[in-house]
């Protein structure tokens, strides 16, 4: 297979974003301020960790180790996942998830829309299917954003602030490196380019409807495409890892 | 072996494997099963998750599988497909009446093609009929689900929801 070792990249790339924000948002269970919400994000949460399934799976297909979803989710460390940092960060409050979800799922629904055409044919699929349920995630988080933001003193203040903490780690999701531009010129990537263009509208759009404003802080953290983490992702990893390894093989 | 065995009969053993979460509803009316191909040696059934997360895909599998092995039929694969995506378009009519019947309410119209706004559907409320309904949550009770409100007759109910 030509440029293997980059299409796995890719494919790691998309689906750690997933699985890693899924479990996030998955921590909410139990704990939703109410019930619908508390069912939204784990319903949320389960479309993230089934996308997560499909690209990881094909990951390991692509890298051809033998290396099953399972043996990439729970057996690699922090240094070995490709997720993006915005996806790793702590749940916070209520409006912060709102915040993280929405930067990330408008993120999705752009890059997406592009990967339909991926000359990729598993890549194409995943994202055609993958689209119509970030679709929802991003109806329901930009509802939220315009509530919270356009709502009580406290709320536009909490949410405000959301926006600003998250600014830093919203830059790498539209950073090419080597790997996004192989993908692209060989037809299986997207245009981070535009996909940057399309995100910043929405964003605008809806920070507007809410009364809030666009963070305008211009440092932007990168490196997780190589590797780099920070801190919270090894908290995450210990807890979703426990299981398989503590009890390696386990089943029910 | 599958000796004489016809696609329309493996089709309709099918139908008789239901939705776990739905359970008068046919995987044959849900629009799950994309295929089956019969030959000397095997049969090999087609099916397509109707969201990528859905937790009933493992145990239709099982389903399938169980049925197909009651019949006679011992040489067996199932391919999952992912494209085109599921779609309640494939919803059949006599799919769209058993929803009803169970209490939740068919999808209306055709699928959005990626809209991302606009307002939510107006929904039939299955107990009554009444269209003064009122969407209370866009995830429901299972993923394919919205949660509803019939103020007619005040009760809240689930709407398979338009994807």
């Amino acid at each position: 297979m030509e440029n293997r070792d980059q299409l796995f990249q890719y494919c790691l790339r998309l689906g750690d974003s997933s699985l890693v924000i899924g479990h996030r948002l998955s921590e909410w269970c139990g704990h939703g301020p109410i019930l619908e919400e508390d069912i939204a994000m784990t319903n949320i949460s389960l479309d993230l960790i089934g996308q997560a399934r499909i690209m990881l799976t094909y990951a390991g297909q692509v890298e051809g180790k033998n290396r099953s979803e399972d043996d990439l989710a729970y057996l690699r460390d922090s240094m070995d996942f490709r997720n993006l940092m915005i996806t790793e960060q702590p749940n916070g409050d209520f409006g912060k998830t709102m915040m993280r979800q929405f930067f990330f799922s408008t993120y999705c629904y752009f890059l997406y829309q592009q990967l339909t055409k991926s000359k990729d044919a598993t890549i194409a699929a995943f994202a055609e299917k993958s689209l119509k349920e970030v679709t929802y995630h991003v109806r329901h988080t930009s509802e939220w954003i315009i509530r919270l933001g356009d709502g009580t003193e406290e709320s536009h203040e909490r949410v405000q602030e959301a926006a600003d903490e998250l600014w830093m780690y919203t830059g790498e999701m539209f950073t090419a490196d080597e790997v996004d531009e192989l993908m692209l010129k060989s037809g299986i990537g997207a245009d981070l380019d535009k996909v940057k263009q399309e995100w910043a509208n929405l964003v605008n759009d809806i920070f507007k409807k809410a009364t809030l404003k666009v963070p305008s802080g211009s440092y932007m953290i990168t490196g997780s495409k190589k590797g780099k983490h920070t801190e919270h992702l090894g908290f995450l990893l210990a807890e979703m890892q426990f299981l398989p390894r503590a009890y390696p093989g386990a089943s029910w | 072996m599958t000796g004489t065995l016809t696609r329309e009969e493996v089709y309709r053993h099918l139908y008789e494997v239901f939705d776990p979460e739905v359970p008068v509803l046919s995987i044959v009316d849900l629009g799950i099963v994309r295929d089956v191909a019969v030959s000397d040696q095997m049969v090999e059934v087609f099916i397509t998750p109707t969201y990528t997360g859905c937790p009933a895909t493992k145990v239709i599998e099982d389903d399938i599988t169980s049925k197909l092995k009651s019949e006679g039929i011992t040489e067996l694969k199932i391919t999952t497909v992912l494209s085109p995506a599921w779609t309640t378009d494939w919803l059949t009519e006599e799919g769209r009446t058993r929803l009803r019947e169970f209490g939740i309410a068919p999808p209306e119209g055709m699928a959005d093609k990626n809209v991302l706004f606009g307002e939510p559907k107006k929904v039939h409320c299955p107990h009554c009929g009444s269209l003064n309904t009122l969407m209370k949550s866009q995830f429901g009770s299972t993923a394919c689900k919205a949660l509803y409100f019939c103020n007619d007759c005040v009760e809240p109910f689930d709407y398979f929801k338009c994807i």
